[in-house]
Parts: C-alpha cells; sequence; structure tokens
C-alpha cells in the first residue's frame, strides 16, 4: 500500500462519519407516556416485558430481584416472572446464542437493559407501534422508524396486519416518488389499535424504568441534597458577612 | 497542644507553611465573582480523584467486561450510581469551571508579567485535563467512546511520516481494542492524575510567590505598610476562605441539580450512543465528541485537506490550544484589566467569546456546507486574536490604571 492510499484511507475514516449524520431519515415520533410512578403500568409492562422480548432479547445488567422496587415480591417474581432463571438474583440473560441469532437474523438482537437511555422511549414506542406487512423482506415485515429490520413482528397477533398506504410526491429531482402516507389496519388483531397501543406504552414505561431503576430514589436524594445545601447558603452567606465586617 | 506543635515545627514547617499560603498570604480585597474559580476547579479536582478511586475499585478495564461493569455500578453497587454520576458531571464541570477561570485572566490581564509561569503551568494543566477526559472518555466502553477514540487517534496517524506508526504505536494495535482500554485506564488512573497533581502544586507555589493579580490589574505589593504587609490585601485565611466556602455552596448546588436531575444533561455530558456497547464492526452515524472538544473539533473540520492531506487540520487544531501559551508575550498594552483597556482590545475580546461559543456549537453538528464556511470564518476571529494582539493591544487607547485597587 502505498503512501498515497494510506492517506486516502485515513482521510475516508475521518471524514465519512461527518457526512453521514445528514443522511439518517426523520420520521416523527410518537410521544411515550412514560410514568415511572404507576407501579402497574410498570408491573403490566415487565409481563409484556418477559413473555414477548425476553426470549430473543437479554437484559443482561438487570436481576430479576431489583422488580421488587416496582411493588412485586420475590415469591410473585418466582411464580410469576423467572422463566429463564433459576433464581431472582440473577440477571435477565437468555439462552440463544449470539453466532446463532446471527445467523437466524441476520444481526444479534440487542440487550434491552438500557435501549431507552441510548434511542429513546419515544423511539421504542412509536418502533413497536409501526410494524407494517412488506413481502420483500425475509420476515415479510418491514417497520417505519427503522427500515429494513431483521426482528419480524412479534405480536402482529395482539394488534394485527398494518399495511402502509402510499402517495406519490415529487422529489427534488422532479420525478415523482412513492413513499409512505400512513399505515392501515388490514387484518384485525385480538386487541384493538387502542388496547395495544396502552400494552406497548406499559412495555416502553417497564424499559424506560429497567434503563435507570435508581432513578426515583436519585430524584429524592436530589431534593434533600439541595435543601441541605439551601440551609447551609444561608449560614455561609452570614458567615462571610460576618468575616468581612472590617474590610473596607 | 502547642508543645506538639512546637515538636513538629522543629522537624517539618508545619506553622511557617500555612502562615506562607494562609494565614499570612495576603490577597487583594477587591476580589469580585470571577475569582471563584480557582477555588472551584480544586474542589471539583477533588470530587474526580476520590469519585474516581471508588469507581476503580469496581470497574474492570477489560474490552469484554467494561461496559458490564459499568452498569453493575450504576445498579449494583450501593450508592455506584452517586460516584458514577458524580465523576461524569464532574469532567463537564472542570472545564465549565476552567474555561471560566481562563477567561478570567483575558479580562484582568492575569497572564501578564510577573505572572508569565503561572500562565504557562495553567494551560499545562489545561492540556493535561484534555488529555485525561479524552482517556476517562474511552473507559465506559460505549459506542461513542470507541468511535471518538478512533477519530481522535487517526488525528495522530495524519501527521506526515511517522504518523501511521505513531498511532499503531498509541493504540497498541491496528484498531481500539483490549490493549487500548488498558493502556487508557493506566493513562486515565495513575499517570496523568500525578502530573495533574504536580503541576497544580506548580501553579499554587508561582502564585503565592508572585501574589495574586486582582480585577484592578495593579499590584498590591507596591504599598505596604510599617509591618511590609500590603495596605490593600487581606489574609487569604480566614477571608478569602470563608468566601470560597461560599462560592463552594452556590457551586455544590448546580452541581447537584444537574447530577440529581439531569446527569445526562440531554445528550451533552453522557452521549446516548454511548449506552450501546462499543462494536468495532458498526460506526455511528454521527460521531460528535463531548460538547468541551467541540470548538478545537470544528476548527478541525474547518480547515480543508491539502495536497490530499488532513494534517493541516490537525495542525491548526494543535496550534488553537498551544498559542494560548504565548499571550503573555502577545499582549503589549501598558495596563493588564479591561477596566482600563481601550475599545479594541474589548472588541476582540468579544468576537473571541463568540468565535470559541459558535464554534463549539458548530462542532456538535453535522459539517453542512453553510456550516462549514462559518467555522472558517469563526477559525480566522479566532487566530487573529492572537495573531494580531500585539498590533491592536500596542495602538489601543487605555485609561490611567489607579495607585491602589478601588472599591467595587
Amino acid at each position: 500500500m502505498s503512501h498515497r492510499h494510506v492517506v486516502a484511507i485515513l482521510l475516508l475514516i475521518l471524514v465519512l462519519p461527518f457526512g453521514a449524520g445528514a443522511a439518517g431519515v426523520e420520521v416523527k415520533l410518537d410521544r411515550a407516556p412514560i410514568n415511572i410512578n404507576d407501579r402497574e403500568s410498570l408491573q403490566r409492562g415487565a409481563r409484556v416485558f418477559v413473555n414477548y422480548c425476553l426470549n430473543c432479547h437479554s437484559a443482561n445488567y438487570m436481576r430479576y430481584i431489583r422488580m421488587t422496587d416496582i411493588g412485586l415480591t420475590e415469591a410473585q417474581i418466582k411464580d410469576n416472572l423467572l422463566f429463564a432463571a433459576d433464581k431472582p438474583g440473577e440477571t435477565m440473560t437468555i439462552a440463544m446464542r449470539t453466532a446463532d441469532a446471527k445467523a437466524w437474523f441476520g444481526a444479534a438482537p440487542p440487550d434491552l437493559t438500557v435501549i431507552t437511555r441510548s434511542r429513546g422511549p419515544d423511539w421504542v414506542y412509536t418502533y413497536l407501534r409501526t410494524f407494517y406487512r412488506d413481502d420483500t423482506r425475509p420476515t415479510g415485515w418491514n417497520n417505519l422508524v427503522f427500515d429494513k429490520v431483521g426482528m419480524p413482528h412479534v405480536m402482529h397477533e395482539l394488534q394485527g396486519h398494518l399495511v402502509p398506504v402510499t402517495r406519490e410526491v415529487r422529489g427534488e429531482d422532479g420525478k415523482p416518488h412513492t413513499v409512505i402516507d400512513r399505515l392501515a389496519l388490514a387484518k384485525p388483531g385480538k386487541m384493538t389499535l387502542t388496547e395495544y397501543d396502552a400494552l406497548v406504552a406499559d412495555l416502553v414505561n417497564y424499559l424506560t424504568w429497567m434503563g435507570e431503576p435508581v432513578k426515583a430514589q436519585r430524584m429524592r436524594t436530589g431534593v434533600a441534597v439541595i435543601l441541605f445545601l439551601s440551609l447551609f447558603f444561608v449560614v455561609a452567606f452570614y458567615l462571610k458577612r460576618e468575616f468581612w465586617r472590617d474590610v473596607h | 497542644m502547642e508543645k506538639l506543635l512546637n515538636w513538629v515545627d522543629a522537624r517539618f514547617p508545619l506553622t511557617a507553611t500555612w502562615k506562607a499560603h494562609l494565614s499570612e498570604y495576603y490577597a487583594p480585597k477587591n476580589f469580585n465573582f470571577w475569582y471563584y474559580f480557582g477555588s472551584l476547579a480544586l474542589l471539583v479536582l477533588v470530587i474526580q480523584i476520590v469519585t474516581g478511586i471508588f469507581l476503580t475499585m469496581h470497574y474492570k478495564p477489560d474490552a469484554a467486561q467494561a461496559f458490564a461493569s459499568v452498569e453493575y455500578i450504576m445498579r449494583d453497587v450501593p450508592y455506584g450510581w452517586l460516584i458514577r454520576y458524580a465523576h461524569s458531571t464532574g469532567a463537564s464541570a472542570f472545564f465549565i469551571v476552567v474555561y471560566l477561570h481562563m477567561f478570567r485572566a483575558l479580562l484582568y490581564g492575569s497572564h501578564r508579567k510577573p505572572r508569565e509561569l503561572i500562565w504557562i503551568f495553567g494551560v499545562l494543566i489545561y492540556l493535561v485535563l484534555m488529555a485525561e477526559a479524552f482517556f476517562g472518555y474511552l473507559l465506559p466502553w460505549g459506542q461513542m467512546s470507541y468511535w471518538g477514540a478512533q477519530v481522535i487517534v487517526n488525528l495522530f496517524a495524519a501527521i506526515p511520516i511517522v504518523g501511521e506508526d505513531l498511532s499503531i504505536w498509541i493504540r497498541g494495535d491496528y484498531v481500539i481494542s483490549d490493549a487500548t482500554l488498558n493502556r487508557f485506564f493506566a493513562f486515565h488512573v495513575i499517570a496523568l492524575p500525578l502530573v495533574l497533581l504536580g503541576l497544580v502544586a506548580a501553579h499554587i507555589v508561582a502564585l503565592h510567590e508572585v501574589g495574586s493579580n486582582n480585577p484592578d490589574g495593579v499590584e498590591i505589593k507596591k504599598h505596604k505598610d510599617a509591618q511590609g504587609r500590603p495596605l490593600d490585601g487581606i489574609p487569604f485565611h480566614p477571608y478569602y476562605t470563608v468566601k470560597d466556602i461560599l462560592g463552594v455552596v452556590v457551586f455544590l448546588i448546580v452541581f447537584s441539580a444537574i447530577l440529581f436531575f439531569a446527569p445526562e444533561m440531554n445528550g451533552y455530558f453522557l452521549e446516548a450512543n454511548n449506552f450501546i456497547p462499543a462494536d468495532p464492526l458498526k460506526t455511528p452515524e454521527h460521531i460528535a465528541p463531548v460538547w468541551y472538544f467541540t470548538p478545537y473539533y470544528a476548527i478541525l473540520r474547518a480547515i480543508p485537506p491539502m495536497f490530499g492531506s488532513q494534517f493541516p487540520g490537525v495542525l491548526a487544531m494543535g496550534v488553537a490550544v498551544l498559542i494560548f501559551f504565548l499571550l503573555p508575550w502577545l499582549d503589549r498594552s501598558p495596563v493588564k484589566s479591561i477596566r482600563y483597556r481601550g475599545p479594541k482590545y474589548k472588541i476582540a475580546l468579544t468576537l473571541f467569546v463568540i468565535a470559541f461559543i459558535g464554534l463549539g456549537i458548530l462542532g456538535i453538528l453535522p459539517a453542512t456546507e453553510l456550516y462549514t464556511w462559518i467555522a472558517r470564518v469563526l477559525t480566522v476571529v479566532y487566530f487573529a486574536f492572537f495573531l494580531l494582539m500585539p498590533w491592536y493591544t500596542k495602538h489601543d487607547t487605555y485609561k490611567q490604571e489607579p495607585e491602589r485597587v478601588t472599591e467595587k
């Protein structure tokens, strides 16, 4: 490899990430109705998570026992949620091996412990509700916010089948392009779309809580710390004034 | 008690040190808001060292375990979340405090004769701090850690002739890998903190040798009383210790507000992509360094490649930082403080602040054609502030400095 080639490759490495930022497709995200203090919603979300997600996706940093923080007892966790582990002190691992997952899905399903901290709750909420039928994909499914996604629509029996409704737009090049206008329900599922949205809301709420289980405690501690510091400020203020009385 | 003190003083200059640096170190009585940031920088240094020690007890510097060990600290270590957030917030706080501390010098001429060495030690501290932050940012082993390090180390590869070998030598591998993580850990937890502590000591010793500057930029040592104490000076302890306590409390309130209520600071202190484990095969769509590096990153991107090499941009970025060293000799004004300077310096400093903040914002945004041109203009302004300084400070008007410090 000549010197010039090395420079060219390095240049490419340097420049590539900068240009790519503008290429991402922007889809308007729906706002996830998050309330990490709603324990019933979190418990419902935990059940959906264990039943539907925790077969292919792990939550390797999350211990089952932590769910006592959202009002479940150890016995409840053991009886209702512990399918993939023996003890509540274990983390939410899965049996599927990464190599197998890559072979089956093209990419290993990501760990979900902190997924809402990287993607954001709104993205996950929109993603889980915008799977649509697409026969050009190997799984038969595609997604509005994650084009050509490897994951099939796991909860299609609940939501039903959505199909894209397209319309023609004139692009910058002056030629007509077909874009997806909205999704329409072609085959109803076991739930109404409103019920399904509520189920996904619970799930995303749970995922958001799981991303940082300490958040509620963090906020409470913060209030106490700032109250203490405010009182200390008053003391420090008068201390300073007293000491500086003789400085002119 | 007094016998014990005498026993120690006969063997170690305890009382003498206390007097020289605190109870009989005379500081000007007219310090204002801008003079809090020196002691606050020291406070943040202590926060970083103490939280850093506790993090080291639980963190694993191993590519296979690093990401998981950080989540372990956040979830399973008692108050681990507090320690980790204090450390991550402290990193950004360090730069905020240091930038304001440096701006204070530009306002009141604290870098001018006879304080050139204090300034040089200070710029060295700033350089080491940047390296320390860079090494530390790799440790959580998230996507931004990994690709940020990849981009920065590749900068060294752009240096002609030796660059390629140099970058491999830094990484210890052809890509950022476990070997890189281990050496960055060594630099972050021991090598650079040692250098940093030494430089901070030198910075303070040099300061206490010549005495502090003040918002009027006049020397308080010119007017002393019969005992040889500066007339406009007051003992650092207790006057400035109690005053700095006030500054510390206000700082801690702001610091806690971020730590407890917005530790990610909307993705600027902890980037969203860093919650994805490092993946050498998957480049993130948009790599942005942490906010405190973005002014220099914008300068790097603003300089177009020349002769098929990115080196000019890298060079400009390096010079942009190193040029701070020359500041005491570039400034030719007969007065130090902005209070007595003419309009030329005031305009130049305002433009410099606009350029620095503007470049900082542009460094976060994607480099579109328009943004790149704005960044080029601001880069010119940035360098013009330094390079034209001998001219505009010499030909500037100025007001007569007072003999003694003035009341606020």
